[in-house]
């Protein structure tokens, strides 16, 4: 044989076409009814539309239909991965507009539970996003620390996925007996189990082949395209609405904002990571400074009478009365207010309108999924078609908070 | 920056463009004349001081069925946006009053975030935002008729359910 190569033959007789691929909306890597069409040339992604609305569920009208405490159970449904964050988020914003400060002790057991539904959270993006990219063994890992979290949802709420555990001006219960040992045993192996993660995934080649360099974006286009989050931080822009306008008491709390340097999905990969560490400060020191007390505001205008007091006396009877029969509800002010809390994902927002009635006049929730996923196509255009799940992964774009 | 000082500042450049600024529940409302929206919110944008660099959220209310706001600003809808700056830790609304048939100019070119925003108000009020890159529908589906969040659209919708067509495809196939 003779070293010299002959070029490939280039036909010119035929014209070469794109192809469109269909990328879900049922595709085992989209992890719910997302559809992206992209359009490919070869192995090269020339095009992205990403089509919305498979899950689209009407919530906000919904919410014109509604209770105040009645629309809790839907927030369970928009970001199933972390409802207790959505539930506080959500009556946190009720709160506002109603100008209620709960009792310390709730905002502290809110502070626990939403950090432990960030690390759940957290512990579903790492496991799809590493199975995704092959790395099956992760999956495992994440998925048993998972199933130990859901236990804890279960014994507090007493659901492991749509918890309805907050109520307006408090909790729907105060933590059961054995909660906060359930949580010390939790956080006691965890740690250690993330370092065996990290172990895995974080100098692994393959890892850092497929995530490095990967779907990345600068500071300036992540705050234009509005992300928020650790999508955000991961450009290396140190804001989270914890620090910047703390709520429910994280004030009194000690912990730092991780940031990445690339945008990219390791930098997205790293950011979260590190988050979970942040949260296990944080949960620690609520845990060691739990004051004690009630949780819930004492005003039977806004919170359900005893049980005692509805069968006992005709005010609490009365006030039970109000609070749950239709065209009564929780009495509103006159007003419109929107609060936002820092989501696993980023910022979740509440913008409520009130007529005054026991019914929202408008609710309208600013998703962080939505705004992730429109960067979509920015972030893959011109890469390689395996990248696709790469980036969707690291996104961690929830279909039921996309669509609502 | 204060919140005095932004309304000192933006009263000063838009004498006529503010309608009425509302302080509620530690957050500043400004409602904003539709004819000096674009230029407001370029000034807003572009601004080194104000520097209101993300937009949070755009969205809009139906006020059909509250007579007493509708007919103040006499407009049936309001689209509302919120602003955040990350240099100040600010935050600001600001809303445009809008009659049914009226458009408002698209701040997608400022923010691109707006793109999918605005999108979403269209498909769900019926809203046209000019200028837009791509103005289509996006939650629901491309032929459907209506748009949902409008006061005057029924909770469980006008029969759409039942025209699905996988609901009687089998007995015609």
């Amino acid at each position: 044989m003779n070293g010299s190569l002959t070029p490939p033959r280039q036909r010119t007789d035929v014209e070469l076409e794109t192809l469109n691929l269909n990328f879900g909306p049922q595709h085992p890597a989209t992890h719910g009814t997302l559809h992206v069409e992209v359009e490919l040339d070869g192995e090269t992604i020339v095009h992205t539309l990403p089509h919305l609305g498979y899950l689209h569920t009407g919530f906000e009208k919904l919410g014109e239909h509604m209770h105040y405490n009645q629309f809790v159970t839907v927030t369970d449904r928009m970001n199933y991965l972390s409802p207790l964050s959505n539930n506080f988020g959500y009556v946190l914003a009720v709160e506002k507009l109603f100008e209620i400060r709960v009792p310390k002790r709730c905002e502290y057991i809110r502070v626990i539970l939403a950090e432990l539904s960030r690390i759940a959270d957290h512990m579903i993006w790492l496991g799809t996003a590493a199975m995704d990219l092959g790395a099956f063994t992760v999956f495992l890992y994440a998925f048993k620390q998972r199933e130990l979290l859901y236990s804890i949802f279960e014994l507090t709420t007493g659901a492991r996925l749509t918890v309805s555990y907050a109520r307006v001006g408090g909790l729907a219960a105060d933590i059961p007996d054995g909660f906060i040992e359930a949580v010390n045993t939790f956080l006691k192996q965890f740690p250690g189990a993330m370092d065996e993660v990290e172990d895995m995934l974080t100098r692994n080649r393959i890892w850092i082949d497929r995530t490095q360099g990967v779907g990345a974006i600068s500071a300036e286009d992540a705050i234009n395209y509005a992300l928020t989050g650790p999508c955000l931080r991961a450009c290396g822009v140190g804001w989270d609405i914890r620090k910047a306008e703390p709520y429910s008491s994280y004030e009194d709390f000690d912990f730092e904002i991780p940031t990445g340097e690339n945008g990219d999905c390791y930098d997205r990969y790293l950011v979260r990571m590190a988050e979970l560490a942040q949260s296990t400060r944080i949960i620690r020191q609520a845990l060691d400074n739990l004051p004690e007390g009630d949780v819930n505001v004492d005003d039977y205008k806004v919170i359900l009478p005893s049980k005692a007091d509805t069968y006992g006396n005709i005010e609490g009877l009365i006030h039970h009365f109000k609070i749950i029969m239709d065209e009564h509800g929780l009495p509103a002010p006159v007003g419109e207010v929107y609060c936002s809390t820092e989501s696993p994902n980023g910022e979740l927002g509440f913008y409520i309108v009130s007529d005054g009635s026991g019914e929202a006049y408008r609710i309208r929730i600013r998703p962080p999924s939505f705004l992730h996923y429109q960067v979509l196509p920015l972030l893959i255009d011109g890469s390689m078609v395996s990248d696709i799940p790469a980036v969707l992964g690291s996104l961690n774009v929830i279909a039921g908070e996309l669509d609502r | 920056m204060s919140e005095t000082h932004l309304i000192d500042r933006v009263r000063e450049l838009f004498p006529e463009a503010i309608i009425e600024v509302q302080r509620a529940h530690d957050e500043l409302t400004l409602v904003v004349r539709k004819s000096a929206l674009e230029a407001f919110m370029h000034f807003l944008f572009q601004d080194t001081e104000l520097a209101f660099n993300y937009l949070v959220d755009v969205t809009a209310v139906d006020y059909q069925n509250l007579p007493e706001i509708s007919e103040k600003f006499q407009a049936r809808f309001m689209v509302v946006y919120h602003l955040y700056s990350h240099q100040n830790n600010v935050r600001v609304r600001i809303k445009t009053p809008l009659e049914e048939d009226e458009a408002v100019p698209s701040v997608a070119t400022l923010w691109k975030a707006a793109n999918w925003l605005e999108r979403e108000v269209y498909d769900m009020f019926g809203i046209v935002f000019e200028g837009h890159p791509d103005l289509c529908r996006i939650l629901m589906p491309d032929d459907y008729e209506g748009h949902p969040l409008r006061k005057d659209y029924p909770l469980r919708g006008r029969g759409e359910r039942a025209r699905f067509l996988f609901d009687t495809g089998n007995q015609e196939g």
